[in-house]
């Protein structure tokens, strides 16, 4: 059902593109005004995420990690698995965005023939996960080129180590390939194991649709329903510099494109695509253990109002005395 | 504790990467569009110009394979011009700068088609 409502809703999105542009003639709308408003959601909301994070206090250091602290010297540190110092945390953090580690570990449960538990490797995930990020930055490092003139030679460099095999015309890029593969694996991922179709909830298929149509549509606009790309570089160039221009042309395949773009970006900061911020956050990745080094101080502990002894004295002064019970201040 | 120095250090980064586009574009303006100069002594190329300027690259690709593989070394045109598919000989003879004609887009969107990696450019040529 969630598959079916994401479905529904991203083919809304794509209907609504295509009316918009072919029918209604809004470019204007859909080339320039909703992707200001995109980037705006998107940057204004992932800020706004991350400040209201940053608000929470850390009390102390969090140490589920899976390594042995810093101890006595004749017992061996996991300097990267359980650091003591920040810059351990940030090498840690820094292997976790970069290459997954935590999904590294993934395991599967499955009962076997004789209703035994068994867990095993299962690193499917972690290498569709991987190759899906990996192919998505250099694309979109690739789509520099469409932003600056004179294009910086890196992006040439890029584009030569990704068009590598030169199959086709235009080269084949094998991130195009890559992304779409891992994508659909992804996809294909949750519909085929019932128990992953049981807790997949729309809000998982939509941002994969979302991907896929963004990734199929780049991929349609560059080898089937081409377009001039001066002109879109000139759209892209006139978005960049606040000196918007509408250049004539650019064929509904590239407003669908752009359109599945900015929903992309103005739906970031409201799903589970925020764990592109929130993974620099996770406090089990970026905090140094040094719980036992040094003291951490939780501040949201309330002032401690005492109440010591020879106020109490002094608040039942009579009551003591008439009991006959000795005073330290007579 | 508050880790807000980092948090706005973070921030700060996020900003840098995600609007680079601007703040390059504030930094170094970019070139304009460029404007390629279409020939005077021809009135029309071999197809119109909006598939011309997204489709030239596969018109080549099929000449090629139709010239190279097939042995066939003309073909009419959707302008309805009988024309020897070649590059140097037919599209040259009109748009004859590779300067001011190929490289000018090409150049403004990073692309390095592999033309010329066989054919010589034409020397001496202008119009």
């Amino acid at each position: 059902m969630s598959f079916i409502w994401s479905l529904v809703i991203f083919s809304g999105l794509v209907a609504l593109v295509l009316l918009g542009v072919e029918g209604a003639k809004l470019e204007g709308l859909f080339g320039i005004w909703l992707p200001y408003a995109a980037v705006g959601i998107f940057v204004g909301g992932l800020i706004a995420r991350v400040v209201n994070w940053g608000r929470s206090p850390v009390p102390f250091r969090i140490p589920t990690t899976c390594g042995q602290q810093k101890s006595l010297p004749f017992i061996r540190h996991a300097r990267l698995d359980n650091p003591a110092t920040g810059l351990g945390a940030a090498a840690r953090v820094a292997l976790e965005v970069l290459t997954f580690r935590s999904l590294f570990r993934n395991t599967k449960a499955q009962l076997t023939q004789d209703r035994r538990l068994v867990y095993g490797s299962e690193k499917y995930l972690w290498a569709g996960a991987l190759a899906f990020h990996w192919a998505f930055l250099v694309i979109l490092v690739r789509h520099y080129r469409f932003f600056a003139e004179p294009v910086p030679v890196v992006i040439g460099w890029i584009q030569g180590l990704d068009g590598f095999f030169e199959v086709g015309l235009p080269v084949i890029y094998a991130t195009d390939v890559v992304i779409l593969a891992a994508l659909g694996y992804l996809l294909g991922r949750r519909l085929a194991d019932a128990r992953l179709r049981y807790f997949s909830m729309a809000a998982d298929y939509f941002p994969l649709f979302l991907l896929l149509g963004v990734a199929g549509s780049g991929v349609l606009l560059r080898y089937v329903w081409k377009t001039d790309i001066t002109r879109v570089k000139e759209l892209a160039v006139g978005l960049a510099s606040f000196r918007p221009v509408l250049p004539e042309g650019l064929g509904a395949m590239f407003y669908v494109h752009l359109f599945l773009v900015c929903a992309l970006l103005a739906y970031f900061p409201f799903s589970k695509l925020t764990h592109m911020a929130g993974v620099f956050l996770s406090p089990t990745r970026n905090l140094a253990n040094s719980n036992r080094a040094r003291r951490h101080i939780n501040p949201w502990n309330p002032p401690i109002v005492g109440h010591t002894y020879a106020e109490w004295e002094e608040e039942f002064r009579d009551k003591i005395k008439a009991a006959g019970i000795p005073l330290d201040r007579e | 504790m508050y880790d807000g120095g980092k948090i706005l250090a973070g921030i700060a980064i996020f900003l840098g990467l995600v609007l680079l586009p601007v703040w390059h574009n504030a930094v170094v303006a970019s070139a304009p569009r460029p404007e390629v100069k279409t020939p005077t002594h021809e009135k029309h190329c071999v197809d119109s110009a909006a598939v011309m300027r997204a489709s030239h690259m596969n018109v080549l690709d099929q000449w090629r394979d139709a010239v190279v593989r097939e042995g066939v070394r003309t073909t009419v045109t959707p302008t309805g011009m009988t024309v020897s598919m070649s590059l140097t000989k037919t599209c040259m003879n009109c748009h004859a700068n590779k300067k001011e004609f190929c490289d000018a887009c090409h150049n403004y969107l990073a692309v390095s088609p592999t033309c010329w990696e066989c054919h010589v450019e034409p020397k001496g040529s202008s119009s």
